[in-house]
């Protein structure tokens, strides 16, 4: 039998190169280089063991780079390729390799599925397959499991403080400044950006100098659209509000399924804020009016999408 | 001269080794340490020449021991979490609030008095939804901590900052601590995670970060032989999940949902083995994890292990037997590798191997 042969397989720490390694020779891959199912089968195990000892790092926000590449992304990347065959434009604004703000509309009713969409497209088009950092609502972080899922999958809480200490330390951030205000509207309302809360995300830009991407997306209003909102119900359940849609609740699980509508998303061109300086931020003057700037950029994108865009669904 | 050194609550674990520290120190003169209880045995030899004043720092004598000895440093550091060892939650208050206030009467009123350190909580910060991922020394909670420790510590940070307005020309670091965790040292946390079923909050899972006691006393130390004024969070680098620790250390993780946690708690606390209050079971819903850069800067001091790093001495400096074995996992691995006919991928360094 030939000498039995190491494969480094990707992935796993460089520093197994060193370490013996004790393969038993019953191993019936061992002769003959391994095959692609092999490969990934091996590495799919390799990963659960790694899971189930703690082997992994996670930063002091709780992000888990390795769980969101090997489960959370690839199951977004279907809804993204597949269902909503995501058409990206000007991913060449967003920075290689330093921070940025990332500002978009919000939509979605149900689901706020544009933020998962926009984490997926900048990771999937973006050369260095960057993360996107999203900022979420509190309500996110205390709803069980989805808090821990948020925080795991890079999100953390919308606040000046995260935000700034993100873009600072280079990554890219997302947020929706319009909250629940933008995905709880009617659908009568669609693709109207909503009052872009109180400028906080110009304040973090200007005081880390991150340039701020203006981003456009399209289709994401009509995935569920909104027809009612059960106020009362929203009360009583302590919610935002109670989206009310041609399928859900009705349809009981089923009405949570998404509507195949085509999306598009458009990185816009930069705002860049680092001539200010980080005192820009005291200037409440200049925050409105770049916040107006961003609002008046995405919303003249959105228009131009929506005339550009053929049918809702293809 | 040498300085002269006051510790209180110096039978507690690591004011006992900063004692010890100290006292080895040619440069001090003089190392008093103050408790209620006196210190354990298995300490004694540690202490080496420090002096042993069992007083209640309550009483105003902790005032003729300062100013008798012409103390010119003093190390605060008898604030507790644990009502267990003082005896229930009442006099754990008192003996953390009304204790501070006479301790700090005391030092306002002496005139030899130069420094003094103070041993906080990160937990001053809370623990909540709504908190900043990471905390810096200028946050403060945004809703106070309403019960036990956490409370007790904001109001004697409350009485310190008084104390520095008043005594200005005084020295002081105060020091906040995340939870300790090492080889020796028993905390609620040391306890939680040598259960071997560990009950979690469902639904949720904490972000941890950790201290380790080595990295502690010398931080204390430093605070207290050179001058290092301001307030300073005192932590490890990055973060775990408490989902993550747990599976690091081999035990069995029981999310428990959050109305039983409580109920689950009580049980457990009153069975002695795990002494944990209902702020902590707080903090196992959202953690908390604070920023360390000043300890770095200005503090000066770079703590030589992370937190994962600190739980790996805590995991492999005790008998922490694992239920799960890394190597259990890695059978697993290889028999689902052999069902497939594919070859494992080789594994990274054994780094629990040291269990065996």
């Amino acid at each position: 039998m030939a000498e039995a042969q190491v494969i480094q397989l990707h992935g796993d720490d460089p520093r197994d190169r060193s370490l013996p390694k004790d393969e038993s020779p019953e191993q019936p891959a061992s002769e003959r280089p391994a095959s692609a199912w092999e490969r990934r089968a091996a590495a799919g195990l390799a990963f659960l063991r790694r899971r189930l000892t703690g082997e992994y790092e996670v930063d002091e926000f709780g992000f888990d780079a390795e769980l969101t590449e090997s489960t959370v992304l690839p199951a977004a990347r279907q809804l993204y390729r597949k269902w909503f065959r995501t058409e990206v434009i000007g991913v060449n604004n967003i920075p290689a390799d330093s921070g940025a703000l990332i500002v978009a509309n919000h939509a979605g009713g149900l689901w706020a599925l544009d933020g998962v969409m926009t984490a997926t497209a900048v990771h999937e088009e973006t050369p260095d397959h960057r993360f996107l950092r999203m900022l979420g609502a509190d309500l996110v972080f205390t709803t069980p499991v989805l808090g821990p899922l948020a925080r795991k999958t890079g999100s953390t809480l919308a606040c000046n403080p995260d935000a700034e200490r993100l873009l600072s330390t280079g990554q890219l951030v997302g947020v929706w400044p319009e909250g629940f205000k933008g995905i709880g509207k009617p659908f009568s309302e669609r693709y109207k950006l909503q009052r872009f809360g109180r400028g906080g995300f110009v304040s973090a830009a200007l005081r880390t100098g991150a340039p701020i991407i203006p981003t456009s997306i399209v289709g994401s209003e009509e995935i569920h659209p909104m027809l009612g909102n059960a106020r009362t119900l929203a009360r009583v359940l302590g919610l935002p509000y109670f989206p009310l849609t041609p399928t859900f609740p009705w349809l009981g699980p089923l009405g949570l399924v998404p509507l195949p509508s085509k999306w598009y998303i458009e990185f816009g061109d930069p705002i860049e804020t680092a001539q200010y300086g980080p005192e820009a931020a005291e200037d409440p003057m200049l925050v409105f009016e770049l916040t107006d700037r961003v609002r008046e950029q995405i919303q003249t994108t959105l228009y131009r999408l929506l005339m550009q865009r053929r049918s809702i669904w293809r | 001269m040498g300085s002269v050194v006051l510790i209180t609550g110096v039978s507690r674990h690591l004011s006992s080794r900063l004692a010890g520290r100290l006292a080895a120190d040619p440069a001090i003169e003089r190392v008093i340490g103050v408790d209620t209880v006196p210190p354990s045995r298995a300490d004694l030899d540690l202490l080496g020449r420090t002096e042993f004043v069992r007083a209640d720092i309550r009483n105003p004598l902790i005032g003729k021991v300062i100013s008798q000895a012409a103390v010119d440093t003093v190390v605060h550091a008898s604030v507790t979490a644990t009502p267990h060892g003082a005896g229930g939650r009442t006099p754990m208050k008192e003996l953390n609030v009304i204790g501070t206030m006479q301790l700090l009467a005391a030092c306002q009123k002496s005139d030899t008095v130069s420094r003094l350190v103070v041993k906080s909580t990160t937990a001053v910060y809370g623990t909540s939804s709504r908190d900043p991922a990471i905390f810096t020394e200028d946050m403060s909670a945004k809703s106070l901590p309403v019960s036990g420790y956490a409370k007790d510590a904001v109001e004697v940070e409350g009485y310190v900052r008084g104390f520095i307005r008043r005594r200005p020309d005084i020295e002081v670091s105060l020091l906040r601590f995340a939870n300790f965790i090492g080889p020796y040292i028993e905390t609620p946390l040391t306890r939680y995670f040598q259960l071997p079923i560990v009950p979690t909050a469902l639904g949720f899972d904490p972000r941890l970060q950790l201290l380790h006691e080595t990295d502690a006393i010398e931080i204390l130390r430093l605070a207290t032989t050179s001058s290092r004024p301001g307030t300073f969070n005192a932590a490890g680098d990055g973060a775990l999940l408490l989902s993550q620790a747990i599976r690091r250390a081999g035990r069995i993780g029981v999310p428990v949902p959050a109305l039983a946690v409580s109920l689950v708690g009580r049980t457990v606390r009153r069975s002695g083995m795990v002494d944990f209050s209902p702020e902590q079971m707080q903090f196992l819903n959202f953690g908390r994890v604070v920023c360390n850069e000043r300890l770095k800067s200005e503090f000066g001091y770079q703590p030589r292990y992370s937190t994962a790093e600190a739980f790996d001495s805590f995991l492999t400096g005790r008998p922490v037997e694992p239920v799960i074995t890394p190597s259990l996992i890695r059978s697993g691995e290889a028999a689902a590798a052999r069902l497939l006919g594919v070859r494992p991928q080789p594994s990274t360094a054994d780094r629990m191997v040291k269990h065996g």
